[in-house]
């Protein structure tokens, strides 16, 4: 009886694992080996080598699968790993462990360097990279490039602009600010006018959005070159970014805009149902407004540049945008980049980018061409924000350095600018604290300061 | 003579007994199959447990910064750790939440198994499963659902208030962060303790409270003077899993960090500090020590916890 008994038990065990190892190999794409077990898509020729790819761009499916067809002699097999820090942490933990990674995987330009440091990342100089520079815009070369070495071959990127409700703006009779003076009078009126809308948020978590901000009154907080990796400048309490957060500052005591944190439920409802007037935004930002739902049905929205200091020089900024580097753990480190380069290194593989999942391009062939600059939005009644706003905006960006410690130095920000918020501290304070603490980070990490 | 025979005949006496401890054949095979059933279990746990740790130990001993490699340490790591100021603030945080939230959890659990226990109606099963359900839910899932309902825009505070013409308290900003984790895990842990509670209550013997009522005892007094002595030692065990998940203090304001950046820091807890500090800044082997240091204070504080209520819990 007994026997029996652990008899039978043992056959429902060994046929559950392989039922559950049935079902678990059945999103292959049914094709090239072992490997083939875990993409996402369908391999269209089997034979090809394949390089395997994680990313999270809207609609990349359709870019996997124009780029599989077109291509005979390697295949994209790919995976979606979460977005930004949900893949960040896998891929940090692959780094650890000395495999898991893929061989082509999307970054932010702002995380590079983070990785680069930790010997995660191949130059792509040897492969060809410099060869290819000429057909991206010159920022976004920049943000993947530390010194000589070229990390990432740039996709998209986020010149900001400042998206606003033409509607509110009419009953409230304000004109469309092009200074930040004109935007805080703009402010005074419409919180004047009553009906309880803020002209923006301003939030505490802004991370990359708020050192944009101030980056265009000249901050340069950090200095970094990969040469040279045990060796950084920070300096991010300059007189730049100290004269845009006594200026937000002024604008949050004052109750002129909100301090929402960003991107949560309550952010995105408050974005779109009327409560900001204004939403600074990147380039991406019209796709991720049209997004969202509870919008109010008769907002108008419409596009314009992005406030300026000195409305003679204007400053241009960029908020996010991301790219694909070859790890370290690549295989075929050739062919990684290859396909790196190759993914969105076209026209067809950008425009769908663009027409399917609102990428703002950094491939100049496409960036620069005329149905590009002429696209209408009908988000915004038709009006060309390409041709009005962005293309304007990528063209003056000049780049920006990151920290080896992003991650940490955003966290930190968001400490520093909570307390100033909640009236702990003014603007200056909190950026002398933020300079302290990273200070003492970098060399508790081992770096020399400069 | 007889002091050296007296140790000798003791010895004797003793060998009987070894030789009838000595393991038979059947005994044997009967230990073969005890490994056998253990075995499954065994081996998981030296996986998934034993091995992580031995290796994260090892981690632990080793430092590794962004700009300079690997290299041994020792007890470095530890050292700086328990003179680490932000470890220090979130084990001061936790305690603060012992402090408050095991009194509260316990107040809610003890008083609903008394009334329960004393309950005999249909009411009482309905109103077991309704306190214990919140347990049910999977503690993620719990926390997301608070999140939005200390929304001020999707959470139902805004209109209560508004009724009486008040504005509603901002659930999730610094000052009231504190009051609403400990209120969140209150809800969902209470249920759970007054289960345990209850159970050890029904495993009374009745004949106590008839006594008792012949001596003229009221019912308050049978609940307090009677039943609450009498299950001491699930009081105890109670407040040893409520101390110890306080301390490990985790999902929750991890969760509530999705809405309350501002408000909850990565430091907030120092399970939240070892987290942030392995995968958010890849210092892996810091936030070992940091999670070793954690294991420390809760064997602390757990030992010197049952050192105390010794008598209570029966140990002694």
């Amino acid at each position: 009886m007994k026997a029996k008994f652990l008899a039978s038990a043992g056959i429902v065990a060994a046929t559950a694992v392989a039922l559950t190892g049935c079902s678990g190999g059945s999103g292959s794409g049914g094709g090239g080996g072992s490997e083939a077990a875990s993409c996402t898509n369908t391999i269209v020729n089997a034979e090809a080598p394949q390089v395997t790819v994680w990313a999270w761009y809207p609609a990349f499916s359709e870019v996997v699968d124009q780029f599989n067809n077109a291509n005979d002699d390697v295949q994209i097999c790919w995976t979606n790993a979460g977005q930004g820090n949900d893949e960040y942490t896998k891929f940090s933990t692959s780094i650890e462990s000395g495999s898991g990674a893929p061989d082509v995987i999307q970054l932010e330009s702002e995380v590079l360097s983070s990785f680069t440091i930790r010997d995660a990342l191949v130059d792509l100089t040897e492969f060809g990279a410099n060869d290819v520079k000429a057909d991206y815009a010159e920022g976004a070369w920049e943000d993947a490039s530390s010194g000589d070495a070229v990390y990432a071959i740039p996709v998209d990127g986020g010149p900001m602009g400042m998206l606003y409700r033409q509607d509110l703006f009419d009953a409230a009779g304000i004109e469309v600010p092009t200074t930040w003076e004109e935007f805080e009078a703009a402010a005074k009126k419409l919180k004047e006018s009553g009906d309880g809308a803020v002209i923006a948020d301003f939030p505490t978590n802004g991370r990359a959005f708020n050192q944009a901000l101030f980056a265009q009154a000249g901050s340069v907080p950090f200095e970094y070159d990969s040469a040279n990796p045990q060796e950084i400048g920070i300096k991010v309490n300059d007189e730049g970014a100290k004269k845009v957060l006594e200026y937000w500052d002024g604008l949050v005591k004052d109750g002129l805009v909100a301090t929402d944190d960003a991107f949560t439920a309550d952010y995105n409802t408050k974005l779109v149902d009327g409560s900001y007037a204004v939403y600074l935004a990147a380039a991406w930002g019209p796709g991720y407004l049209q997004g969202l739902s509870d919008a109010d049905p008769n907002a108008v929205w419409r596009a314009a540049p992005l406030p300026q200091w000195d409305a003679a020089n204007p400053v241009q900024v960029n908020w996010g945008g991301s790219t694909f580097a070859v790890t370290e753990q690549a295989k075929d480190k050739e062919l990684a980049a290859k396909v790196a380069m190759g993914i969105f290194g076209n026209e067809e593989g950008m425009n769908l980018g663009v027409d399917k999942g609102a990428l703002f391009p950094s491939y100049a062939p496409v960036l620069e061409s005329e149905a590009f600059a002429n696209k209408e939005y009908e988000f915004f009644g038709g009006q060309q924000i390409n041709k009005d706003v962005f293309l304007d905006a990528a063209a003056g960006y000049e780049g920006a350095t990151f920290s080896p410690f992003q991650n940490y130095a955003y966290d930190q920000l968001t400490v520093e600018i909570y307390a100033m918020v909640q009236g702990e501290k003014d603007a200056s304070q909190a950026l002398d604290d933020l300079q302290a603490s990273l200070e003492q980070y970098a060399t508790e990490q081992g770096f020399t300061i400069k | 003579m007889a002091t050296t025979t007296a140790p000798t005949s003791s010895h004797r006496a003793e060998a009987p007994s070894q030789v009838k401890h000595r393991p038979d054949r059947n005994y044997r095979r009967k230990q073969r199959w005890g490994w056998l059933f253990v075995a499954p279990f065994a081996l998981i746990f030296l996986t998934f447990l034993i091995l992580p740790l031995v290796y994260a130990f090892r981690m632990s001993l080793f430092t590794s910064t962004l700009a300079t490699g690997n290299r041994f340490v020792g007890g470095d790591n530890y050292i700086k750790a328990f003179s680490d100021p932000i470890f220090l603030q979130g084990l001061g945080t936790v305690a603060k939440f012992a402090l408050i939230m095991i009194p509260a959890q316990m107040l809610v659990a003890l008083v609903a198994a008394l009334v329960l226990d004393n309950l005999t109606t249909w009411a009482s099963k309905f109103s077991r499963l309704m306190i214990f359900i919140p347990y049910a839910v999977p503690v993620v899932i719990g926390a997301l659902m608070w999140g939005f309902l200390y929304s001020p825009r999707f959470g139902p505070a805004s209109s209560i208030f508004g009724i009486f013409g008040l504005a509603a308290p901002e659930f999730l900003a610094q000052d009231n962060i504190f009051g609403s984790l400990v209120n969140i895990v209150t809800w969902q842990w209470a249920g759970y303790y007054m289960i345990i509670i209850y159970a050890a209550l029904r495993g009374i013997d009745p004949g106590i409270y008839e006594a008792a009522v012949l001596d003229g005892a009221s019912d308050r007094q049978i609940a307090l003077r009677i039943k609450v002595p009498m299950i001491s030692s699930s009081l105890v065990m109670v407040v040893i899993f409520a101390l110890i998940g306080t301390l490990q203090f985790f999902t929750e304001p991890q969760v509530l960090r999705g809405v309350a950046q501002g408000a909850i820091p990565t430091s907030y807890t120092p399970n939240m500090y070892a987290f942030s500090l392995a995968f958010s800044y890849s210092q892996f082997n810091y936030a070992s020590a940091i999670s070793f240091a954690l294991g420390i204070v809760v064997f602390v504080f757990s030992f010197f916890f049952l050192f105390l209520t010794r008598k209570q819990s029966g140990l002694k």
